[in-house]
């Protein structure tokens, strides 16, 4: 649109104008809503204990220190947590990866039988389960109490990921590529692993981000079905004794100095545990959004 | 059955349809063979448990195991519905969700209409970038997070209502205040992430329309309410179907990471109890028995909502 008619049309730029710096100052202002609260926590991280008692810290860091997060790393017990949970991730990602690819490439295929009634198996247990305490039992029948398997078998096999992945297989394989593979002699086993999965390495990385991101941060079945083991508590299950219970001191074992105020320590305690999150998450964004946005197509 | 008519294997391609299941066993049997991993996790993990929803009938005894407790029809169910606690959490469900539902289902449309308007890509993308970013925290963080922002003693929010000459607030220390808490909490963690689908279906709008609708002279907000909002119609109502049925559900994390002792009112809810009644003072009968009253009007719930939204013309999920 170009403004040859500069009488009428000018008021009228204007305005949109308006409508769009009001707009822009709305985004901003929501943004900065979700950016301030960890801006705040990081520089009370980094101050000194008497500048948070007297509430003096906002955005900045006031008295600049790190001795929170030289206690953090000389507490054993803190870093054997972020062990545990580096090695749950892990497992938990590459045993959902296979479990998810060997219900979907199956379920993808048209010639496969049977894979109504499969797939009805699986959907199911979408919209019906047994509820936690059955779960419960069943962890405890089965002897996984107080294991690292507790935390990594029963989750392991998502319905939602196995959705989109036989989407994805459905939708981005062409048929005749795999036709041709069989007419050259390939079994299953030999297209699978030779065409399917070389050509689902985005939808691969998207859904075993999900996997890892969701196993990182869940605790709830960590405060069920880890009681006893204390050295088998993941990250999370700790950060939610040490901060929000307040229920464990922080033992400390470089220092034993007398903490006036936990607050400066709690607040490096959530920016340890968030760093590994933020240091992935510019990377990993954007194929949480493409695996949202596929996870929305009707099956 | 079938089994009969495979072992006469005939070539002509007329009886090929009426193959047997040992004929697709033989020539598919690899892929019988992966379906079976993943088939045992969800039988050993999904459909194991269901089996232990009969002990919401049964007098389950520890000591005396599943099979050795005494049946006891409905009494559970007869003594849970008699409870106090039963109706406070029942109703504090609905009200948490049916919140809930209100604030952190329609903030997402609202900003994904206003994101829809911003033209500069890189502006968009930074903002985008920012706001996705609360999704990403665990609840246990965003728990302790919210305490140290919101508490009465050395909250930010609080230091600063009084460096404007206010009084304190104990936001999460008293009930209602708790209450309000809770949902700008959960609006800010998931409001961003909620965009992302809404601006996919924005950005498969047909341009003409709108070029059209600004050759008829149609301001800015005539174009959203005439062109954008009807274009993600089916997409808000899958969303809300999808929300709907988990009404009666609630995250146990999230409460959990927000609850304190001073606030029972409302965070008596149903996921609550169960830990509560179940794994902490082991009484497992009646937490089963509440968590199967949960998914069953769960169902209903979903299958209602889906059946009106297709009475309404829209699509529905199953």
């Amino acid at each position: 649109m170009k403004a040859t008619t500069a009488g009428p049309a000018a008021p009228h730029k204007a305005r949109i104008d308006i409508y769009g710096l009001i707009i822009g100052f709305v985004i901003i202002l929501a943004s900065l809503v979700c950016l301030l609260p960890f801006i705040h926590v990081v520089a009370k991280s980094l101050s000194s204990d008497s500048f948070v008692i007297a509430n003096r810290v906002f955005l900045w860091p006031q008295g600049f220190t790190i001795e929170a997060y030289r206690k953090i790393f000389a507490d054993a017990s803190i870093l054997r947590s972020l062990y545990i949970t580096v090695i749950v991730t892990v497992l938990f990602t590459i045993l959902g990866m296979i479990l998810t690819i060997c219900a979907a490439y199956p379920l993808s295929r048209t010639q496969f039988k049977g894979r109504r009634v499969i797939t009805f198996i699986f959907l199911f247990t979408m919209y019906f389960s047994g509820g936690i305490i059955p779960d419960y039992m069943n962890i405890n029948n089965l002897g996984l109490m107080d294991t690292i398997w507790s935390l990594i078998l029963p989750l392991s096999f998502s319905v939602f990921n196995l959705l989109i992945m036989k989407t994805s297989l459905t939708s981005s394989i062409p048929v005749s590529l795999e036709e041709s593979a069989r007419i050259d002699g390939a079994g299953h086993f030999r297209i699978l692993f030779s065409i399917v999965l070389p050509l689902s390495k985005p939808i691969m990385a998207t859904l075993a981000l999900f996997f890892a991101v969701g196993r990182w941060n869940a605790y709830q079945d960590a405060l069920f079905y880890i009681k006893h083991e204390i050295s088998l508590r993941p990250l999370q299950l700790k950060l939610y004794y040490l901060v929000i219970q307040a229920s464990e001191s922080f033992q400390l074992e470089a220092t034993q100095v007398q903490l006036s105020n936990p607050e400066v320590l709690k607040a490096s305690v959530v920016v340890f545990a968030t760093l590994p999150i933020l240091c992935v998450y510019p990377f990993v964004q954007k194929y949480f959004v493409q695996g949202v946005m596929l996870g929305a197509v009707k099956e | 059955m079938k089994v009969a008519s495979a072992s006469q294997t005939n070539h002509s391609p007329l009886l090929r349809k009426k193959q047997g299941f040992t004929h697709y066993l033989q020539r598919d049997w690899q892929l019988y063979l992966l379906v079976m991993l993943p088939l045992a996790f969800v039988i050993v993990f999904k459909y194991l448990p269901m089996t232990g929803l009969v002990i919401a009938f049964k007098d389950y005894k520890i000591a005396r195991g599943f099979w050795g407790s005494e049946w006891a029809g409905l009494e559970v169910f007869q003594e849970l519905f008699a409870k106090a606690d039963f109706i406070k959490a029942v109703r504090n469900t609905l009200l948490l969700n049916v919140l809930d539902l209100c604030f952190s289902f329609t903030m997402p449309i609202v900003l994904a209409l206003l994101l829809n308007e911003i033209k500069s890509i890189g502006f968009k993308r930074v903002n985008q970038t920012i706001l996705y970013l609360p999704h990403f925290l665990s609840w246990v963080i965003i728990g302790a997070i919210a305490y140290q922002l919101l508490s009465e003693g050395g909250g930010v929010v609080n230091n600063l209502i009084e460096l404007m000459g206010g009084t304190r607030v104990p936001f999460l220390q008293e009930d209602t205040n708790w209450l309000i808490s809770y949902l700008v909490i959960g609006v800010w963690q998931s409001m961003g992430w909620g965009t992302i689908i809404y601006l996919a279906a924005m950005s498969g709008i047909n341009p003409e329309l709108y070029e059209a609708a600004t050759v008829d002279g149609a301001g800015r907000w005539r174009k959203v309410w005439n062109i954008t909002l009807p274009s993600i119609r089916a997409t808000i109502v899958t969303l809300l179907i999808m929300a709907l049925g988990k009404v009666m559900d609630g995250s146990f994390e999230r409460i959990y990471s927000l609850q304190n002792k001073a606030t029972t009112e409302f965070t008596t809810t149903i996921p609550v109890l169960v830990y509560r009644w179940g794994i902490e003072s082991g009484n497992f009968s009646r937490a089963t028995a509440i968590g199967l009253f949960q998914s069953v009007i769960g169902i209903i719930l979903v299958i209602s909502a889906d059946r009106i939204a297709k009475k309404l013309g829209e699509d529905g999920i199953l």
